[in-house]
């Protein structure tokens, strides 16, 4: 029988990527032409008259006119959160709060369809993650939630669990909505009132739960949206009277949050940035590996904190899972976010392609390969194939700095000590994925690694019951399960 | 500064021999060994590199002791042995700690008597002396009875809608920097010590500056007790001079600040950013009461670890019951 | 090295996460399938199908209908292929390729001793001769599962290479039966087992075990395949058999099969479906697409 050498196999997947359109319909999605502060239950005109576009990045083309914020219009928030929290909130039973909030979680999944649709437009991803994820995650972090809100008793022994009073939270581009529930919610079940600040790339699903949030008869003033840029969000940490900062985004802007608000005793939780380190041993069931690479570094364009961007395959199996993954890569559809088959979606924004772009560059100036796939990409929009790197050193900006983006770094171990050190050996510690098969592997891996969540066989799964949040330089807090609730309470 | 009476020799300590007999007054006065407060790191006594030290007072002003005046590289050298301790210390079986935390106490109780007595040079009354040696012991007790419990506590089986079996943990963060009461010279260091190294993290310790007496005594009776060295290292210095170092050193985790000095606490705080160090400011903690102690003490310094892994799921129909 | 010429340990055989797999699985029936991907689809899976029927009471007649009905899957609708095989036991194989002609169709025997394979080796053999003489196109064989359950898998192997030599140019279908393997590290290492002994195929199931063929263990086995086909150049064939009945998950299977092994397995030569009411369904999609109404069972024939 003729035999050919391994190498010069290679399988095709033209065909696989090359599927019909098959686009969701915008008409799902009421998007209003222009969009106003959600203060104290209603929409208010910002005082400074300013607006900013929101535009889909798939397109580039604008979706909303958002309005900007400026102290005034964030000092009248923080007022309406402060009067919502003394007069009526505080006051509230908490049986009722759970009310409110079921109510929420209730109303979303109701118009999740329309979420969905709204997501994938304003952000960029594609809409099989927004439907199949973002959206119904959400709805499912609130309905945990409110269940928390008349059995605080029981969630800390011997103490009883105080509000905090208005909280500032502040939220990224990269899970709109979903950042605005894991916020949101837990601080409403511990009876605090909210002033929240989505991403100015992203604001529409905020703008629509704000609606939902009107709909639902909460109490003017529990929870007030409102929009802008970076100074924004700067004037609601430092806004004196709220009681409570929490942030999810860049390790650099979390910096800043901790000192401004050093001489203060606002409370804080961070939730920054990771370059998280999936590990797959020899043993390891590869191809489920594999596809854990893929959903840990390819998901929502690699635009999560948790992306498991730093790849270490045991030396014995590098060639096969390189092999396996680039065959994989082959099968993903980059494209129309919009479209039920992409897998692939819209870089969020211009600057943050810019960022990706950068680090192209740089990894093939430090000497690693660059292999991306041979997808097609539109030529509207911002988008970014599947990148890996091989031929990578720990010593690599690629490897160390957080790119942020659908783009993997891939190095080879040999023993179990030296990948635990290498895994370790970064500034953050917010994930990490161990693949092996071996039981006695895994709890050393998961053990030594210093990181908040530790997916073993699996990546990127999240729950509203699981608490989700960093070591070291990936912030302090957790977010989700019987933990998030810490983050918004005093015991006495 | 000048000496008014001879370093460490109470009034009372006058008519005692070696032997703990009377002094008849027939017999030449013994020389009483006067003993040399060093600092503590990675499990050894150095004097501080800087050569520097201060003079410990009591009230009166009456000289007690050359107290080391710790430097940066002291702190730094300290950091560098409690990082080199963490990793065995955390690794270390929870009851294995409870057990050396017990022998700490163990240690304490036999070295009561020198306790009371560096108190009192330290213008404590003999009750308050007693008192706050006793608590300090029963302190070491209640935190290494939390050793091993503190974790099934605060740890949750989280019920994901996946097949997947989820669970968090409280781990410690990692090497802390504290800066203990500085009012208090026994129960305040005990009371910041025992939770950080219960819930198995590695730490550097400022003591009180003006009653610094204890600390180093403290100190001795840790390295008498099976605590590997390096977990804990006790300094003696300035406050104002160590604490930037506390907040800014990129090797360290978290940073506890026993103190109500705003500015103080603002400093901590910002320097604190410059890795995102976990703060921790007790500053209306009254050490002597019982609210001092609780296991949330631990779960300040405790990160929350989520571990995720699949669960097989075959033949689920046939295997029901 | 000649990589076919090693015999891999199969006890070492890699180990299949279920969760994982499952999930995989899963992500493929996210893909939508539209307008012309789904038109072509469609008659891909025609084309792939092997027209079966395996019943105690089968008769000459029968398998005359169900031949008839392989080359005229629906008259009305120009352009449509054949199905790719008719699949009968050994005592059907001469009916049927009488009945087939020069239509280009392929006859396929189940062999030793189907479904159970609780039978001789000898018996085994002669079984899969007699197909062969019958003029049968493709031996669909079944393992000895009790003997793999027993970790003889040297039996397993030997049994499986004896009736590829018996099958002389017939190409050889190994039936792992899955529903009785049960976890899908017993089916990869069944695969691997197969493949190296000398399958030109493997296969999921008989039909008379549920579960038959599933998305997952489809997708376990299409991955046994890319390994070795990886390690040895030579491809092997893939074949779910049994619960495969509606054009929407025909077409599912064909999207995993297109995202793991690629387009040069996306014919029937590399790829079958082993059933008997799916070509129905498909032609009931078919007319759907083409004009645009709701279909009804009744106006597609049964045989």
């Amino acid at each position: 029988m003729a035999v050919k050498k391994s190498n010069t196999i290679k399988l095709k997947f033209d065909s696989a990527r090359n599927l019909a359109p098959a686009p969701e319909s915008k008409s799902a999605a009421k998007i209003n032409e222009r969009y106003d502060l959600f203060i104290n239950g209603k929409f208010e005109k910002p005082s400074g008259k300013k607006y900013f576009a929101t535009i889909n990045p798939a397109n580039e083309e604008k979706l909303a006119d958002v309005a900007e914020a400026n102290n005034a219009d964030v000092n009248k928030a923080v007022t309406a959160a402060r009067t919502a929290y003394e007069k009526v909130w505080k006051k509230t039973a908490p049986k009722e709060r759970a009310k409110y909030i079921y109510r929420i979680a209730r109303m979303i999944q109701e118009r999740a369809r329309e979420f969905a649709v709204i997501e994938t437009l304003d952000g960029g991803k594609p809409i099989r993650e927004s439907r199949d994820f973002d959206v119904p995650t959400a709805a499912n972090h609130f309905f945990y939630y409110a269940g928390w809100a008349d059995k605080l008793e029981y969630a800390f022994p011997n103490r009883n669990a105080q509000p905090l009073g208005v909280a500032g939270q502040i939220i990224p581009w990269n899970f709109p909505l979903l950042m605005a529930a894991w916020k949101i919610a837990p601080a409403l079940a511990t009876g605090n009132t909210v002033v929240l600040k989505p991403a100015e790339t992203t604001p529409l699903t905020a703008l629509k739960l704000a609606e939902i949030i009107r709909e639902a008869d909460l109490p003017p003033g529990v929870v007030n949206i409102i929009t802008g840029a970076g100074e924004t969000g700067a004037a609601i940490v430092n806004h004196p009277d709220i009681n409570k900062i929490a942030f999810t985004g860049s390790t650099n802007v979390g910096k800043i949050i901790q000192r401004a608000i050093a001489g203060t005793n606002k409370k804080a939780t961070l939730e920054l940035g990771g370059k998280a380190a999936n590990i797959i041993f020899d043993d390891a069931p590869l191809d489920q590996a594999v596809e854990g690479v893929i959903n840990g570094i390819f998901f929502n364009q690699g635009h999560v904190c948790c992306a498991g961007s730093r790849l270490y395959v045991q030396e014995s199996v590098y060639k096969t899972v390189v092999q396996k993954l680039k065959d994989r890569m082959e099968t993903l559809i980059v494209g129309d976010p919009m479209d039920k088959n992409t897998d692939i979606g819209a870089i969020n924004s211009k600057e943050q392609l810019e960022t990706i772009n950068k680090y192209l560059k740089i990894g093939q100036q430090e000497g690693a390969e660059m292999y991306q796939s041979a997808c097609s990409v539109p030529r509207k929009g911002f988008y970014c194939r599947p990148t890996i790197f091989t031929n990578v050193a720990q010593s690599n900006r690629i490897a160390q700095e957080e790119i942020f983006g659908p783009v993997l770094t891939i190095q080879s171990f040999r023993t179990d000590d030296e990948v635990i050190e290498k895994a370790n050996n970064t500034p953050f510690g917010l994930s990490a994925g161990v693949w092996t098969d071996k039981g006695s592997k895994i709890f050393n891996l998961t053990t030594k690694l210093r990181a908040g969540v530790i997916w073993a066989n699996t990546y990127n799964k999240f729950d509203p019951v699981s608490p989700f949040g960093g070591y070291k330089e990936s912030g302090y807090g957790r977010e989700g399960g019987l933990h998030g609730l810490q983050a918004y309470i005093n015991l006495v | 500064m000048a000496t008014k009476t001879k370093p460490g020799i109470p009034k009372e300590s006058i008519n005692l021999n070696g032997n703990g007999h009377s002094n008849n007054g027939t017999e030449p006065k013994r020389l009483e060994v006067l003993k040399t407060y060093k600092i503590y790191i990675g499990g050894q006594f150095p004097r501080t590199e800087s050569g520097r030290y201060y003079h410990a007072t009591n009230g009166k002003g009456e000289l007690l002791a050359n107290v080391c005046l710790s430097s940066r590289k002291d702190f730094r050298d300290a950091v560098v042995a409690a990082r080199a301790a963490f990793g065995g210390w955390s690794a270390r079986a929870a009851f294995n700690r409870g057990q050396i935390l017990y022998r700490i106490a163990e240690m304490l109780e036999g070295r009561k008597a020198q306790f009371i007595d560096e108190l009192m040079k330290q213008d404590s009354t003999r009750a308050q002396a007693e008192a706050e040696v006793n608590l300090a012991i029963d302190r070491f007790i209640y935190y290494s009875g939390w050793c091993d419990k503190f974790q099934q506590i605060f740890s949750a089986v989280n019920p994901v809608a996946s097949s997947h079996f989820n669970f968090s943990v409280p781990e410690p963060t990692g090497v802390v920097a504290a800066i203990a009461a500085q009012d208090s010279s026994l129960i305040g260091l005990v009371s910041v010590i025992a939770p950080i190294i219960a819930g198995g993290n590695s730490c550097v310790v400022l003591a009180s500056n003006t009653k610094p007496l204890c600390a180093v005594t403290f100190a001795e009776v840790l390295n008498s007790s099976d605590l590997p060295g390096g977990v804990v290292n006790i300094l003696t210095g300035k406050v104002a001079e160590l604490v930037p170092f506390f907040a800014d050193h990129m090797d360290v985790n978290a940073t506890v600040y026993c103190g109500a000095e705003a500015n103080m606490q603002q400093m901590i705080k910002e320097k604190s950013a410059l890795n995102v160090k976990r703060v921790q400011i007790y500053d209306k903690v009254k050490w002597m009461s019982e609210e001092a102690q609780s296991p949330y003490f631990i779960m300040d310094l405790q990160e929350i670890k989520t571990t995720w892994h699949p669960i097989e799921n075959i033949g689920g129909a046939k295997a029901g019951y | 090295m000649i990589a076919t010429k090693t015999i891999p340990d199969f006890s070492l055989s890699p180990r299949v996460d279920q969760v994982g797999i499952e999930e995989r699985a899963s992500r493929v029936t996210k893909r939508s399938i539209k307008n012309e991907t789904k038109v072509n689809g469609l008659m891909l899976a025609l084309n792939m199908i092997d027209l079966t029927t395996l019943e105690g009471k089968d008769t000459d007649g029968k398998v005359k209908q169900l031949c008839y009905k392989a080359q005229h899957l629906l008259d009305t609708y120009p352009g449509l292929p054949t199905v790719a095989a008719v699949c009968v036991y050994p005592s059907m194989v001469k009916v049927a390729k009488t009945a087939l002609g020069n239509s280009g169709i392929k006859v396929a025997a189940v062999a030793t001793a189907f479904p159970s394979g609780q039978a001789p080796r000898d018996v085994k053999i002669r079984d899969t001769k007699f197909a062969v003489d019958q003029g049968a196109d493709e031996i669909d064989m079944v393992i000895s599962r009790g003997k793999f359950h027993m970790g003889e898998y040297n039996f397993v192997f030997d049994e499986i290479a004896a009736v590829k030599e018996a099958c002389g140019n017939a190409r050889l279908k190994v039936i792992l039966e899955t529903g009785e393997l049960v976890t899908y590290d017993k089916v990869r290492r069944a695969s691997d087992i197969a493949m190296y002994a000398g399958a030109d195929f493997i296969k999921t199931s008989t039909g008379k075990i549920s579960p038959a063929a599933t998305l997952p263990v489809t997708l376990v086995m299409l991955e046994a395949i890319r390994d070795f086909y990886y390690k040895t150049g030579k491809k092997i064939a893939m074949k779910p058999a049994g619960g495969i009945s509606k054009a929407k998950l025909a077409l599912h299977y064909l999207v995993l099969l297109n995202e793991v092994l690629g387009e040069e397995w996306m014919n029937n030569e590399w790829f079958r479906f082993g059933a008997s009411s799916l070509a129905n369904d498909i032609l009931m999609q078919l007319m759907k697409q083409k004009t645009g109404v709701y279909q009804s069972a009744d106006y597609f024939s049964i045989d």
